[in-house]
């Protein structure tokens, strides 16, 4: 997906349990829920600030930022 | 930035066993982001923990790890620390864990300044064997075993940890989770016996019986009723009752037990072994 955000989330669906958490707690509503789970619905709105990585329970959310050009 | 989950997880063992929402991954990873921000050498880390919810975090840790009997996490730590005082050693417990059936051990550690870093997982409820009271649950609230309302004091376990001697103790919860990190980091940290008293949320059994419905609930229940330290003691005892301080609460440094049990083997030695 093309994307001006610095910021790269990846989500491991194989490990998220779809509790919500990383949506309730991302300030720029970059997440929607997909029945629980988390779809990446706005990368370009990231700021990086890893609410959702470090609420995250499984695991299942990283953020990285983008390797520079 | 995203943590290097392969370097500390053994990620052939995900997903792991707890309960959607369950706070526990949230403080694992806290101490692994501590771990990764200290630069703990992997190798030179152990981690130990006992029975209960919380104890099967380091079978997901790619440490060296033992998952020993209940209450017992502290006792196989210290003879490790004994044996080789350079490694770290990081113990992983419960309310229930380190509370009730390891309560006397967590004194006695505290009293003897071991070097260990102890986070206990509380979650204010024993959760694996479906929702018994701890001697951390809150009063009022419910239980399996208490239909009508939890009717014992519970403990204060910084309180109780403060009066066997802890020379640092911190606590902060899993809504917290920058500030768990840097609490943990504080207590890899620190030399002596530190503690920490990670509160985090078990939604299937005290949510449920506590109208907490959902994780989100329970990480606002944690949020709302923690004070910064540093407000704590300009509040009235009313203004106190429900809710608890966060941040580092003693910082008292002394000798290290096996610095002192270093001193004496010196001077033994020096004796010829006498006696």
């Amino acid at each position: 997906m093309v994307s001006d955000s610095p910021y790269e989330i990846a989500v491991n669906e194989k490990w998220c349990k779809k509790c919500g958490l990383c949506i309730a707690f991302c300030p720029k509503d970059v997440l929607e829920s997909d029945g629980g789970g988390p779809i990446v619905k706005a990368p370009s709105q990231c700021i990086g600030c890893l609410l959702c990585e470090m609420h995250c329970p499984d695991f299942a959310i990283t953020v990285k930022r983008r390797a520079e050009k | 930035m995203a943590l290097p989950l392969e370097k500390y997880l053994r990620v052939g063992k995900l997903p792991h066993i707890w309960c959607p929402g369950c706070g526990h991954g949230i403080v694992t990873q806290a101490i692994i982001r501590a771990i990764d921000e200290t630069g703990l050498d992997t190798e030179e880390t152990v981690i130990v923990s006992g029975i209960g919810c919380s104890s099967r975090a380091p079978g997901y840790m790619n440490f060296d790890t033992l998952h020993t009997t209940h209450g017992r996490a502290i006792p196989f730590a210290t003879g490790i620390k004994m044996a080789n005082p350079e490694l770290n050693v990081i113990v992983i417990t419960g309310d229930g864990d380190a509370a009730a059936i390891g309560g006397n051990h967590l004194i006695h550690a505290a009293r003897r300044n071991i070097g260990l870093t102890v986070v206990c997982f509380n979650n204010n409820i024993y959760g694996m064997t479906s929702g018994q009271y701890s001697p951390l649950t809150p009063r009022g609230s419910y239980a399996s075993t208490a239909p009508y309302g939890m009717f014992e004091r519970p403990f204060d376990l910084c309180e109780l940890v403060k009066g066997a001697g802890g020379s640092f103790i911190a606590r902060s919860t899993a809504y917290h989770t920058r500030h768990l990190t840097n609490m943990i980091k504080e207590a890899l940290k620190y030399e002596g016996f530190s503690f920490v008293d990670a509160l985090s949320q078990c939604p299937t059994y005290y949510g449920r019986r506590n109208r907490l419905r959902t994780p989100l609930d329970m990480l606002n229940w944690l949020r709302d009723r923690a004070v910064p330290a540093s407000s704590w003691d300009k509040m009235t005892p009313e203004e106190k009752d429900g809710k608890f301080p966060i941040g580092i609460l003693v910082n008292q440094p002394s000798t290290e037990l096996t610095k002192v049990y270093g001193e004496v083997m010196v001077k033994a030695a020096a004796e010829g072994g006498r006696g």
